[in-house]
This record gives C-alpha cells, structure tokens and sequence, in this order.
C-alpha cells in the first residue's frame, strides 16, 4: 500500500544570552565541569528563580519572526521527573498558557512553497549533561548547562517526508540566526530536534499511531532517522502489524530507531504552575519596540533582493541565506557594480572559496569592497573574466586590492585596437598554412588565431576586440 | 533580673543605655539553653563560640538599630552558612548551606546574634514538632505535651527564655499555633511581605516566614527587620515597609469603635470548651472595652483544609524531589539509579513526610489533577472573595488559633486527620495570603491559650494595633512571665 506521512518537529534552541534563565550564571560553552553555577542553578534547598528578561525578548523575537500571536499574560509550570543532570527534580517550563502560539513559516519544497504552522513557542531552562564515559565506576553529572535559556518550538503535524522536515529545520535555523537568538549548531546541540512520526493511507484524513523519534541531532541524521521510522512503520502496516506509540532513539552509528520507553512506561510530569514565578505579563508599549526592533527576516530579504537588483528567486534565495552573506552582498553592490554579476561572483568563485577552506562569509579573506572592484575592472573593459579569476585568486593569496594586482603585475587588458594590430598581423604571418585553410571555408580555426594571440599578449587581449580585429583581419586580403 | 527572661524591647533599651553588654546578654541566654534544653530539645544546634565571637565584636562598636546584640534562634529551616540546615530531616542531617537566607542576612545587618537553630517538624510538616528526626521537643509550660509545630523548637525556645526572639515559617499556621502552644506572640504576614529566599521550600505559595517574640511590640521590631522586597524572590512585594516599631509606641489606649468580625459558624465546631470559653472571654474583653463584635461569614472556610492539604502536599511533593541522593542529601547505596533514589528517600524522609509527598502526587497526576488541584485552588480564590466581603463589615478578624489547649506527647500521632484538624483554623490565612497573629490569652490549668487575629493583606500595621491594643487589655505579658518563672 502506498502511505502518506505525517511529521510534526518539536525543536530546542538555546538562546544566546549572557546568562541563564533564572540566575547569573554565565552561559558559555566550554568550560571546566561545575564552574558556571551557584546556589540557583544548582537547585540547593531554599533558593528561588528570578527570570531572565533577555530570554523573554530572545522568545518574543522568534515569536514574532513566525507569525505567532504573542501572549500579553504567560505562565510558567513545572514539569516534574526524577533524573541526575534535573537538580531540582522539576524543569521550569511553559505548559498550558505559552508565551507564543498560532504561527507558521514557509519551506520551499520541489512542489513549491509550503506553509507550515507552529502550535507554540515557549520558554524553559534546559537540564545539565550526564558523563557516562569520564569514569569507570560512575556516572559524572555536569551542571554547566542547567538553567541555560531554551525555547521549544512545536511544529504542527503539516510535514510529509523527510526533506520537508529538513526544510523546515534549515528554516528555523535560518530565522534563529538572523535573530541573533541561537547559534543553530546541531552538533554542539545549541539547536536540538524530536520528531513525531505516523503513517496513513494516502487520501486517509485520520492520523495512524504516532511515535516519538529522540536524539535527532544533525541534519542529516533527522532525514536519516525519519526515512528510517517511516520505512519501519510501513513495513509494519503492511505486514498486517500495528504501530505500537512510544518513544524511540534514533542511532546515528546503525543508522536505526530502537524504543526507548513503551507508552505504559511515559513520564507523567504532573504539571502545575510554577508558584515561585509571578505570571509572566507583557507590556504592548515594550512589544511594540521589540516588534520594531526585529531585522528584515529571510523571506522579506529574498523579495526585496529580487526586486531591488534584478535577481532571479533563486539567486536571491542563495544570497539571504545568512544575514552576514546577504550583508556582504549588498555592501559589495553598494560600492559600486552590477548587481547580477556580482551575484555570480559571490556565488560561485567566492562560495567555492569559502567553502574549499571551510570557513563563513565573515571569515571571507576578500572584502565586499575588493569584490565590487574587481567586478567594476571588469565591467571597465580593464580585464577579461578570466583574468579577473587570475585576480581573484591572487587576492585571496594575499588579500592586496584587485586593481593594484593589476597594475603592479601589468594585466591591464589591451583592448586598443592599434596595440593589437601588430600582434594580429604577426600570428597571421607567422602561421600562413592555417592562414589559407581558415580562407578556405575553415573558419572554426579562429579559435586558434585567437589562441595564439592571447599566448602573445599573456591572455590581456580584449577578447571581443581581439576576434573583430581577426575576422577583420583574415577576411580582408 | 536574669536578663535572657526580658523581652527584646527591654532587652535593646539596656543594651542601648549601656547597662546590658551583648556578651552578658548572650551568656545568659546560653546559660538558659544549657540549663533547660536537655528537657526541652528546642534546638538543633547552639552557635555558642560563633554567639559570644560575635558579641564582643559589637560590643567594640556602637549600638545600632533595636535588634543590635540582640540573641536570636532561627528554625531549622532558614539557609545559613553558619551550621547546617536540616529542617529536622535525616535527609539534610549533614547539610551545609552555600548562602545564607535573605533574612538571615538581613537580621546579620541588624545586628543581631544568630544563637542557634530550632527544632521543628520535618520540613515544616507537623503541629506538634514530634516528626523531627532528631527526637520531639517540649513544651516549657508542660514537658509532658507537645509544643506546637511545625516551628514549635522556635516557639518554645522564645517561651523558655533562649533569645530575644526567633523566626519561624508558617505554611498553614506553623508560626501561630506553637505561639499560642507556648504562650508567646506568632506572626505570619502578607504572602510576599518577607522574601522566602533562603526559606527551604515546603509549599512555595503557602510559606511565610515571620516573628515569634514574647510581646507585639517585639513582633512589630522584628518584622520590620525582615520585610521588604528582595530581587531574589520574585513573589516578594515591592511595597513600602511601614514603620511598626515606631507606630506601635503610640497605640491609642482605647482606639475609635473597632469592628471585630467573628466567623461564628465556623467557630463552633469541633472546639474545645476551655479555647470556647477563652474566646468569649476575648470577646467579652473587646466588648467592654468599646469595640463592637460583628457575626460575618466565610462560607467557603469548611472547604479550607482540604483544599490546603491539596496544595501544600502537590508543591511539596515538587519542592522535595530534589532529595534524591545525586548532590548534597545522604546517598543510600544502590545498584541502579532507580534503586538509588527510592531508597535515599525512602530512608531518608519520615512518615509523614512521605505521606505527604504521596497524597501530593496523586494530586497532581494526569486526569486527577482538575478534580483536586484545580479546584483547590478555586476554593482558594472563592475563600479570597469571602475574605474581602468579611472586611467590608469589620475591621479585623477574630478566631482562636487552636480548637484545642497543647495536647500530649503521642497524643495524635496515630491519627494524621486529627492532626490536620488542628490547623483549621490557621490555613484560611495562609490560602488567602493574609496576615494573622496569634497572641496569648490566658493560662487555664497550667497551660497557655492564644487568640488569633487576621487583617486585610498588607495590613500589619492593622493586625499589630488591634494586638497591641488587645495585649493590653488582657495584660497577658505579665501573665506570661508568670508561666515562663
């Protein structure tokens, strides 16, 4: 039978305040086990939550950024369960009043544009680290990260294969950074992913049993893992069996999803408001500025570039891929040169920089303004394209301004016509046999001609200028 | 005149004159503790060396505000750096506090002199003070009965003569019943008039911490020390803190036509004649002395107990799970972890402790929690509005703080219902939020009685006139001094 599945993200984003949720304690990554805590974080008897306002904003932001509607009053609750790296035996989180709900996104799919809802966007600190591998004897718990700000973002169930999923991660990853609210890094886990996964008959409107996937924590491995589940839960079906709700951790090593606890077995975190957390209430004025506030956000980016510089939706997609690419680009545009073919350069030669040594656009070793130069050398008729990837190649060597490369090396391109007769007259006298064959019909040996000529001149020959000056040349006598 | 035997207003004038040094002061008290406590056990731990330290550096200095060199006994269940803090639990039998509670501090800045640490039911779950894991405590009236709880080891040691006062917490009448117990004045304020920071929590939106001294004016002194806002507990109010201390030394000998509400229904049930009698004796008292007595309603009082052991065992049964043997607890050995943490908590918290956290996550369990906590805490809400249409007709409320005078060692401690009965009367303040003291009476066959008063929140400074005025009438502090000889 052919199926149809339905996913729904539940994604963590540690935001990137200076300090925890409900105390001082600084958040860096990194450091010695135990050293960033105080009484607070680490739930001694007697001490109290006080609520950082910067992850409130950090949470609205992103609220904002996805169409969701933003509760003037929220609550915190706790969420009750037993585990060594939870101190106080409770998570501080949002349960049934969050501060955000009812937004969506768009994802570009090969079918399309795809809007997918969010259910809700709340806040809650996030727990320590168990070591389980730091000690033969024993389990080591690393309370750095206990208290760090998170939000948890919950997909409705609108995605409906693995790469639609993917898509919608890459989108909220994108949104996240542009905030400047999350790292987005999947691998250190600043950014972490669930997944909920059934399957139905195609044209079935019902939901079949769902179960929850675990430890999602690359993108690759959130394809992985949900092509996986879905080729498990279809052969089941198909097999006659029945999908059985429970909670299973994806295996990146075997490249599969095992249980990790059966329904029967569920935590029941016996939610109650948090009765040390006042109700969280939020002031239109200060809403308004933090909505004032917020950056021009990728899919607005993506318009205005396709309007405001001629590009086509795909270039202008690339190109606000990130604040700091989209940042570059227009400061590039900015200090002058075609906005297309600056769009060229900054995707292929300089991508292919960037990425051959593996570093971002902010780490670029040629600036917006070197790149805008050498683009209007170009557009002068100063030099060819492909002396300009000459250039450009000895820009990122030592990072010098194109048009001084230029002069220094003498690679102005000669494009006077009365400079480039000699050499033309020359190469013609030089190969008379070819000479004769191209007058004979054969005139794809231009090529040659131009060849030579540009071996003569150490490729600074105007190549337009160079082949007039040929068929001129080669036609006349 | 021994002076560990005065109270703290008597206590600062001297030490303020000149005629009383911190070090005599403190060596009294300490005098009084090691003479009486073997019999009482109201403390856990005596700072004796840290005290006398401590007093010959003030005395090198000036005296400062009223509590300067003031001795004092904070329950067991306040951080402090100094000692451990066991809230009179095997489980935190070895515990030291990283930090000390923003009382304590505050009082430190006062000038006071942290003498030691009392004895009280485990966590604050008790009205006897006999579920402390480190043996009962006693009542100095009658060693044979019980002094109250859950800070009866605070408010016995103020009725023995420790200190110029202690601090208790008070959750469902924890402060004002022991008070009544041991014949002294208890206070619990405004929910979120002292900071809780510090306080280990036992219901976080029931706990108040407050006085318990020998006298109101006492009270108004050292709540005045303690209350305020602080940007550590985010439940504290940003109210200004009045001047009780000063207010107090100009109570009106007979204020203007006072309004005493009386929840006469509520009252008549389940009260022993002798607290009857007492009561209209009060009454009879006020009456005579102009104020009128008005019969009000709070229709939804009968719901309160349960509606308290609802809430208090559900946030209590959050607040303990971190006693889990991982960090700073005793650590039972285990082969696993599940099998670590029943049997750190099943050996380390008492019976009624685990009963307690039991009855709480039941409470709170999925498709429970909308028929018991929830409507808990409608009760809650619907006894806030009874409170507010009661205070339109009266000023103050008047009630016993106790249905029955301190009963006997054993007596109830087979019988965890009858236990929870006697903070009938004290809960509805505490799930309303509202201030209420308990001051003695009388003493009827060698044992003290107490009346109970509530104000509107944020009324102390109501709640501490009406006392003062009502202490007077009834001329308890020489009655109580009496008792205490």
């Amino acid at each position: 039978m052919r199926y149809e599945a339905v996913i729904g993200l539940e994604v963590h984003a540690q935001l990137l305040t200076q300090s925890k949720i409900f105390c001082a304690c600084s958040t860096r990554f990194g450091a010695a086990a135990n050293t960033q805590t105080c009484p607070v974080c680490t739930g001694m008897p007697g001490v109290l939550p006080v609520l950082n306002e910067m992850a409130v904003e950090y949470a609205v932001r992103m609220g904002m950024a996805t169409a969701c509607t933003i509760r003037q009053r929220s609550r915190f609750a706790r969420k009750n369960y037993f585990y060594p790296d939870l101190p106080k035996g409770y998570q501080i989180s949002q349960f049934e009043e969050p501060l955000c709900t009812q937004g969506h996104l768009t994802i570009e799919t090969q079918a399309g544009e795809r809007t997918v809802r969010i259910e809700r966007i709340h806040l809650e600190e996030d727990a320590g680290k168990t070591l389980h591998d730091q000690d033969p004897d024993s389990s080591l718990v690393d309370l750095n990260r206990t208290g760090t700000p998170l939000i948890e973002i919950v997909s409705e169930p609108d995605l409906r294969d693995p790469l639609e999923a993917h898509a919608y991660l890459a989108k909220l990853k994108q949104i996240l950074v542009y905030l400047e609210i999350c790292d987005g890094n999947m691998e250190e886990g600043s950014l972490r992913c669930d997944a909920n996964v059934s399957l139905r008959p195609v044209g079935e409107s019902r939901l079949g049993t769902k179960t929850e996937i675990k430890n999602l924590n690359s993108f690759k491995g959130v394809e992985a893992a949900l092509r996986h589940e879905i080729e498990r839960q279809a052969a089941l079906l198909d097999g006659g069996e029945r999908v059985v709700q429970e909670t299973r951790l994806w295996d990146a090593q075997r490249g599969e999803t095992r249980v990790m606890r059966s329904k029967e077995e569920a935590h029941d975190y016996r939610y109650f408001p948090e009765p040390d957390l006042l109700p969280l209430v939020l002031d239109a004025a200060w809403l308004e500025r933090v909505r004032a506030a917020l950056p021009e956000l990728p899919d607005a980016k993506r318009e205005r570039f396709q309007v405001q510089y001629s590009l086509g939706r795909y270039d202008a997609h690339v190109l606000t891929g990130t604040q700091a690419l989209a940042d570059y680009y227009e400061s590039a545009v900015a200090a002058g040169g075609e906005p297309k073919r600056i769009a060229n350069w900054v995707q292929t030669e300089l991508q292919g920089l960037l990425n051959a040594r593996g570093i971002g656009i902010e780490a670029s070793p040629i600036s917006a303004a070197s790149l805008s130069e050498l683009v209007r050398l170009i557009e002068a008729d100063r030099i060819s394209g492909k002396m300009a990837k000459e250039v450009f190649a000895e820009m990122q060597r030592s990072g010098e301004a194109p048009g001084s490369i230029v002069e220094r090396r003498g690679m102005q391109q000669i494009s006077d016509r009365t400079a480039l007769l000699p050499v033309v007259q020359q190469i013609l006298a030089a190969n008379p046999g070819a000479v004769e064959k191209y007058r004979d019909g054969k005139t794809k040996l231009l090529g040659f001609f131009v060849g030579q000529a540009m071996k003569a001149t150490r490729g600074r020959a105007n190549p337009q200028e160079l082949e007039q000056l040929l068929r001129e040349s080669l036609d006349s006598s | 005149m021994d002076p560990a035997t005065l109270t703290l207003s008597a206590m600062a004038q001297q030490l303020h004159a000149g005629s009383l040094q911190p070090t005599t002061l403190v060596d009294a008290c300490l005098a009084r503790v090691a003479a009486r406590d073997e019999r009482l056990h109201c403390m856990t731990q005596v700072f004796a060396d840290e005290a006398r330290v401590r007093a010959r550096a003030l005395e090198a200095d000036t005296p400062g505000g009223p509590l300067w060199g003031i001795p004092w006994v904070a329950k067991d269940i306040l951080a402090t750096r100094l000692g451990r803090t066991t809230c009179g639990s095997r489980m935190l039998e070895h515990f030291r506090s990283p930090y000390d509670a923003t009382v304590v501090q505050r009082l430190e800045e006062a000038g006071a002199i942290l003498l030691g640490k009392s004895n009280m039911d485990e966590f604050g779950m008790g009205s006897s003070t006999e579920n402390s894991a480190f043996g009962d405590s006693r009542n100095p009236w009658d060693p044979e009965r019980v002094p109250g709880g859950s800070s009866g080891g605070s408010a016995a040691a103020v009725a023995a003569d420790y200190c110029g006062f202690a601090l208790g917490t008070d959750t469902g009448g924890s402060i004002r019943q022991p008070a009544a117990f041991c014949g002294v004045v208890g206070l619990k304020p405004t929910y979120g008039r002292v900071s809780r920071y510090g306080q280990v929590a036992f219901a976080s939106s029931l706990d108040q911490i407050g006085p318990i001294t020998k006298c109101v004016e006492d009270a108004a002194l050292v709540l005045q020390a303690v209350a305020g806002h602080d940007p550590r507990d985010s439940t504290s109010l940003r109210e200004a803190v009045p001047q009780w201390g000063t207010e107090l030394e100009s109570v009106p000998a007979a204020p203007a036509a006072v309004r005493v509400g009386v929840p006469r229904n509520f009252v008549q049930h389940g009260v022993e004649a002798a607290v009857r009698a007492d009561f209209a004796h009060v009454l009879d008292t006020l009456r005579a002395a102009g104020a009128s007595i008005v019969d009000v309603e709070i229709p939804h009082a009968r719901y309160a107990i349960a509606a308290y052991y609802i809430i208090a065992t559900a946030e209590a049964s959050s607040n303990l799970a971190r006693y889990d043997g991982v960090r700073y607890t005793r650590r039972e050995d285990a082969s696993d972890l599940g099998e670590l943490y029943a049997r750190t908590r099943t050996l380390g918290f008492g019976r009624e402790v685990k009963r307690r956290i039991l009855l709480g996550t039941f409470v709170l369990s999925s498709g429970y929690y909308d028929a018991y906590y929830l409507r808990a805490q409608k009760v809650r809400t619907l006894l806030r509005g009874d409170f507010d249409a009661a205070f339109a007709k009266c000023d103050i409320l008047a009630m016993p703080t106790s249905p029955t005078p301190p009963f006997r060692l054993g007596e109830r401690t087979q019988d965890p219902l009858q236990m929870y009965l006697s903070d009938v009367f004290t809960v509805p303040a505490n799930l309303a939020g509202l201030p209420a003291a308990s001051i003695p009476t009388a003493v009827v066959d060698g044992l003290p009685l107490g009346v109970q008063i509530y104000a509107p929140a944020l009324e102390e400074s109501r709640l501490l006139h009406a006392a003062a005025w009502l202490q007077g009438l009834l001329g308890f502090e020489r009655l109580t001094h009496r008792g205490r000889a």
